[in-house]
């Protein structure tokens, strides 16, 4: 199939849409504008529906009932409109229905910005929902990986009966790159759902007794073991559903740990560095939940020093400490409020701070 | 092969929309593309610029730190972005909006006035369309042929008829 050059919001719209997505709820915020307003135009076309909800706390909520239903449902936002869907989420969470939800996050507290912020990293995989659950967290790196996670994961969602979170930011949002897109998967018809999701509420006629969806349990021993069911498929997820690219481990003085936009940067930043004769290696957290520490079992002997390489005030940092189990000193390079560092900028921050532990 | 540009102009002239085709038709001719436009509370007016990295292997970084070829359309484009082309790379300025000289030695500057030859030729809003040619003809980046294709395919149905003068514009540069 041929490549086309694809923006990376419409990108996303059109993933989900190939993946056979039946409704798409979504209220406007920026830097996902485009995600919307293709999915206006072009999922009616495909048989699904599109519908602007009045905020994004209506909108999580319309989502909510169309994946109780059986739909496949497709949701996306930016940051503070995250924090918004934070109770839906948990209520979707607790009564294990499936969706994808995409951030494409920007800088915060707050409204804060538009431009490319990572500061949801403790959002996403900690979640802003009371109560124990946990979300699948996937980060991709460019557009053609972003594409084939949103294609996957409502597979993933469906598997676990839980919502699963793809994680953009602003910059893969707004480029262009060269997508090849998967084929378009049919819409299941309302008359197959009870057979895919025998959960689903459907109506009784198609099949016995009734199925209800409910997240209250007054009982304390019938919500321990609700959450307890819940958290034996998170240990499933956590065996099967860990993601990561490594460079150059084997051999590296300096390793660096990054995610999405910061690890294209730390690519190149590696680059540099090895003019300047320092080697340095990539440890590219795919699933950001669950994490992959044992990446960090590939680490080698010359390795002097662990980078979180963050645009956040360093979020991701906590998660690379547990699983660097104080083998290597951690330290953390980052900007925030929507700044992208150059490539420049970390490389001399690196070998600051490897002279930093040397000395 | 790596290949780095930056466009730069004020919203409305165009400048993004050469970098995207000079991007897709680079995709065409089988190199790994990646194309980030600057965004933000920026319309007509405006500035607005975009990056640009072509190569023929996957490209780790769709951020530059500098260029080989600097498309400026109008002054403040220029005052600002002029340092960031690389030494011995190139510099393609709008001299119709820029009476001012390029300050680097360094580099090759190529004076380009678009908006005069694209009045000359009728077509006022074509002036990027007179820098493509330019850039097209001094550099090679992509083949005449495949912006050519990109061109017919951008200006298709309703747009049609903007086809033949724009491709006049394209094309001004090519003898």
């Amino acid at each position: 199939m041929s490549k086309i050059l694809m923006k990376g919001n419409e990108a996303f719209g059109e993933a989900a849409i190939r993946a056979g997505v039946k409704c798409y709820f979504g209220y406007p915020i920026t830097p996902q504008n485009e995600v919307p307003e293709y999915m206006s135009h072009e999922l009616p076309k495909a048989g699904g529906a599109f519908l602007q909800a009045e905020s994004e706390l209506a909108a999580v909520n319309m989502a909510f009932g169309a994946a109780a239903s059986g739909g496949r449902v497709f949701i996306s936002t930016s940051s503070p409109g995250l924090a918004l869907m934070q109770e839906g989420l948990g209520f979707i969470c607790s009564t294990e229905v499936p969706l994808v939800a995409l951030n494409v996050s920007r800088g915060g507290p707050g409204v804060g910005g538009i431009q490319p912020g990572q500061a949801d990293y403790i959002q996403v995989t900690r979640g802003g929902y009371n109560g124990d659950a946990k979300i699948p967290v996937f980060a991709p790196a460019g557009i053609q990986e972003c594409v084939d996670l949103i294609y996957e994961c409502f597979d993933i969602a469906e598997k676990y009966r839980n919502p699963v979170m793809i994680l953009a930011d602003a910059m893969m949002g707004q480029m262009m790159e060269p997508v090849e897109l998967p084929p378009k998967k049919e819409i299941t018809p309302v008359a197959e759902i009870p057979k895919v999701k025998p959960w689903a509420i459907t109506g009784t006629g198609q099949h016995e007794g009734r199925n209800v969806i409910y997240s209250l349990r007054m009982q304390p021993d019938v919500l321990e073991q609700h959450v307890e069911k819940m958290f034996e498929k998170y240990a499933r997820a956590e065996q099967e559903l860990v993601r990561y690219n490594t460079v150059g481990l084997e051999d590296a003085e300096v390793v660096f740990v990054a995610f999405g936009t910061m690890s294209r940067l730390c690519a190149e930043t590696m680059e540099i560095l090895a003019e300047r004769g320092v080697k340095a290696g990539l440890i590219r957290p795919i699933s950001l939940w669950p994490f992959p520490e044992k990446a960090f079992d590939e680490i080698g002997s010359k390795t002097k020093l662990v980078i979180s390489t963050e645009l956040s005030m360093g979020q991701m940092i906590y998660d690379v400490k547990v699983a660097a189990k104080n083998r290597w000193p951690v330290k953390l390079i980052h900007r925030t409020g929507g700044i992208v560092p150059s490539s420049i900028e970390i490389a001399d921050k690196a070998e600051a701070l490897l002279k930093e532990v040397q000395a | 092969m790596i290949k780095k540009l930056f466009f730069a102009g004020s919203g409305g002239q165009g400048a993004l929309a050469i970098g995207q085709l000079i991007a897709k038709a680079s995709m065409e001719e089988g190199n790994e593309v990646t194309y980030l436009p600057s965004y933000g509370p920026e319309m007509r007016g405006g500035t607005a610029n975009a990056t640009v990295v072509l190569s023929d292997k996957p490209i780790s970084c769709p951020l530059i730190n500098e260029c080989d070829i600097l498309v400026v359309m109008n002054l403040p484009s220029l005052t600002r972005f002029e340092s960031m082309v690389k030494p011995g790379g190139l510099l393609f300025m709008n001299s119709s909006l820029i009476p001012e000289k390029a300050t680097r030695s360094d580099i090759r500057v190529i004076e380009v006035p678009a908006n005069e030859e694209a009045q000359k030729l009728g077509i006022d809003r074509a002036a990027n369309m007179v820098m493509l040619g330019a850039i097209l003809k001094e550099t090679g980046v992509v083949k005449f042929e495949t912006v050519y294709a990109e061109l017919e395919h951008m200006f298709s149905g309703r747009k049609a008829k903007f086809l033949a003068p724009n491709r006049k514009a394209v094309d001004l540069y090519l003898s």
